[in-house]
């Protein structure tokens, strides 16, 4: 075995499995981006968190909208800036550099230390999105074009991307990345989970809603199942009511705050309304 | 020693090449396996595996190429396969000892399993503790736990060790796989696809080259100007048929219609109803009431809009072959047929495209086969649907011409 720098394991608040284990240290070996994909509230996000908490890692975070432009993630010369120093005579405006600001992924870059890197959602932005990053996230390096300067990082960043899956992403990209899909945590993994946020939380308590959560999670009918942030919220929405005990029916407590269509909570107040429940 | 591994994979659809049996080289010469079956399973799946819709075909070909190997790790003893080869029958439990067994869950098991392997020493049936046959413990066969290994015995399998065989074995990944029948979500990204952008309207974004190019001409004097912002530019047509034999599909076809009708990056979605057959008319609501007629329609579209029509083009041959008027109405005499009506349809639009539930084995020699020559036709599956949209945003083909 080489040296491994360093190891993911999960930190105490990020539970992982061997699995997202493997493919992060996979990612850390071979310096590749990792790719995250998975159903909402799984802890994608969290996870670049966790790696950087780990690792003891600075964590970037670029937030991709559907506006966003690959260059906007290097840096941005802002034109504007100038022409209206040069009109008004506010500062040197022949020092091109004064007006380029680095992006997430140029800051990373440019940063003197290793950091991680977290591209959140990059299925928000365009389609053409992913493939203008290509050449950046391989050789780690791009040239700003007004300076003629070459931004080479010096320690390659962690870079952790997400998707939701709400785009193809090319194919040409996935291959460049080491790629994970998180699960839907089981309920053995769920109860630990639950522990983690809700530390000394009453056993039957936890029993219950989590009863309550796989059961509605089972339900075809749902247009959006619950997940696992949603569950931690609700647990904690409980806790602070005094709620002791309950089940499945018309009445069950905040269930707002697990169900977030409107007909979602019609279609569980039909369905086990009256005591009418499918399973016992 | 992995390369037959690729080749299987790439058998079953999952695409890996040159770059990703590197990668996997790289990894695991960097140990990331920590020399287990275990790890491969997780390292290689992390590498040769970029999207959720290969997982199980990822999962099946794994346990294909790796069977017969899961042992590897750790070795069950031949001695105890041995002990477990000639069974006894059970006995009986008391219920305080079934009440027990019914408690056990996967992973107590398997620590209890490997701390037993360790302990035991020599062979026992019929007790509820140790590795053995007839027992009420949960590891051996013929045995009466509730839940538990199978150890030896027909079937051979179980070890606690396995867990890779096992992960693989479960397939979690089955409702991910691309080719199967869509769900509402992965409708919307399939259509999704089918937006593109245009610069129309009200110019209130402010355009840095312009003004850049407007205030040099202009001697440095500031000159803003301004664009108009990216609107989506996608037209649609989308009509389906409804009844009769499309009745088992009428649930997967209301879903394409809602998230169609959702899907807010169309510039213009008109959604149309048609029974069996175009004739000459197109229906604005399930029921057949209302609607336009097909020259109506036609003249209020463009060709630049994309056509998709959902059908099963099941019918009897007579249906094609019916003449209508534009009124849809019966007219043996003035009308067109069944099959010009679509043809008129298919030709009008620069492209076009017909969805199909009826899996595409069984396209052939039916009526399917004669829409199949007016339109292009793609399976309603997930794959279909992608194959379709990639199909309508290629650049401009008149079909029908021929």
């Amino acid at each position: 075995m080489t040296s491994s720098p360093s190891r993911f394991r999960g930190t105490d608040t990020y539970l992982s499995s061997e699995g997202l284990q493997a493919a992060v240290n996979c990612a850390l070996t071979l310096q590749r981006p990792l790719l995250v994909r998975g159903e909402p509230g799984t802890g994608k996000t969290l996870l670049a968190e966790a790696v950087a908490e780990s690792l003891g890692l600075r964590l970037l975070t670029w937030h991709v909208k559907s506006t966003t432009r690959a260059q906007d993630g290097l840096y941005v010369y802002d034109t504007v800036q100038r022409l209206y120093d040069s009109r008004f005579g506010d500062g040197d405006v022949r020092d091109i550099r004064r007006y380029i600001r680095m992006g997430p992924l140029g800051e990373s870059f440019a940063s003197k230390e290793r950091v991680v890197l977290l591209i959140d959602e990059v299925d928000k932005a365009d389609l053409e999105f992913p493939n203008d990053l290509l050449h950046e996230l391989d050789r780690m390096r791009f040239r700003i074009s007004e300076t003629n300067e070459d931004v080479v990082a010096t320690h390659r960043p962690v870079v952790v991307i997400t998707s939701n899956n709400e785009k193809e992403l090319p194919d040409a990209f996935l291959r460049r990345c080491v790629f994970h899909f998180i699960d839907f945590p089981d309920q053995e993994l769920m109860r630990r989970i639950v522990a983690v946020h809700h530390p000394g939380l009453d056993e039957s308590l936890t029993e219950q809603a989590l009863k309550v959560f796989y059961e509605l999670r089972n339900f075809t009918r749902l247009r959006k199942r619950p997940s696992t942030s949603e569950l931690v919220d609700w647990i904690a929405v409980l806790k602070a009511n005094g709620v002791t005990n309950m089940k499945l029916d018309d009445n069950l407590p905040f269930l707002g705050a697990l169900l977030k269509r409107e007909q979602d909570l019609m279609a569980v107040a039909e369905a086990f309304g009256r005591g009418r429940r499918t399973k016992a | 020693m992995f390369l037959p591994f690729l080749y299987e994979l790439r058998r079953r659809g999952v695409p890996v090449g040159a770059q990703e049996a590197l990668s996997l080289a790289g990894a695991l010469k960097a140990g990331l396996h920590d020399s287990s079956l275990d790890g491969f399973y997780h390292v290689a799946r992390a590498l040769l595996v970029h999207s959720e819709t290969h997982l199980d075909a990822f999962d099946q070909a794994f346990l294909a190429h790796f069977k017969g190997m899961e042992g590897a790790g750790q070795q069950l003893t031949q001695e105890l396969l041995e002990w477990l080869r000639d069974a006894r029958e059970r006995r009986e439990l008391t219920p305080e000892e079934r009440e027990l067994l019914e408690h056990f869950d996967l992973e107590e098991l398997e620590k209890l399993f490997q701390q037993r392997m360790e302990e035991q020493r020599e062979r026992h049936d019929g007790g509820p503790r140790w590795i053995g046959t007839g027992g009420a413990s949960p590891f051996g066969h013929s045995g009466h736990p509730r839940e538990g290994f199978r150890v030896g015995g027909e079937g051979a399998q179980g070890s606690g060790s396995r867990m890779a065989m096992r992960l693989a074995g479960a397939r979690r990944y089955q409702g991910y796989r691309g080719d199967v029948v869509l769900d509402t979500r992965q409708m919307a990204v399939a259509l999704r696809k089918l937006r593109a952008f245009a610069r129309e309207g009200v110019p209130d974004e402010l355009d840095v080259e312009g003004t850049i190019a407007a205030t040099a001409k202009n001697a440095g004097e500031l000159e803003v100007v301004t664009r108009p912002p990216r609107r989506p530019n996608t037209r649609v047509v989308l009509i389906m048929d409804v009844g009769g034999s499309m009745d088992p599909y009428a649930h997967l076809v209301s879903r394409l219609f809602s998230v169609a009708k959702q899907a807010t990056h169309f510039k213009e979605l008109r959604t149309y109803y048609f029974h069996n057959c175009v004739y000459g008319r197109v229906f604005d609501s399930p029921y057949l009431v209302g609607g336009i007629s097909v020259p109506d329609l036609l003249g209020q579209v463009g060709r630049h809009h994309k056509l998709v029509v959902v059908g099963d083009a099941l019918m009897a041959p007579y249906e094609l072959t019916m003449r209508t008027n534009a009124e849809g109405r019966y007219d043996p005499v003035e009308g067109k047929e069944g099959l010009v009506w679509l043809m008129e349809l298919a030709r009008h639009f620069e492209r076009s495209a017909w969805l199909n539930p009826e899996p595409p084995q069984t396209w052939r020699g039916n009526t399917i086969q004669a829409v199949k020559n007016v339109f292009d036709m793609f399976p309603l599956t997930l794959e279909g649907l992608g194959e379709a949209v990639a199909h309508l945003t290629k650049g401009r083909m008149v079909r029908g011409r021929r």
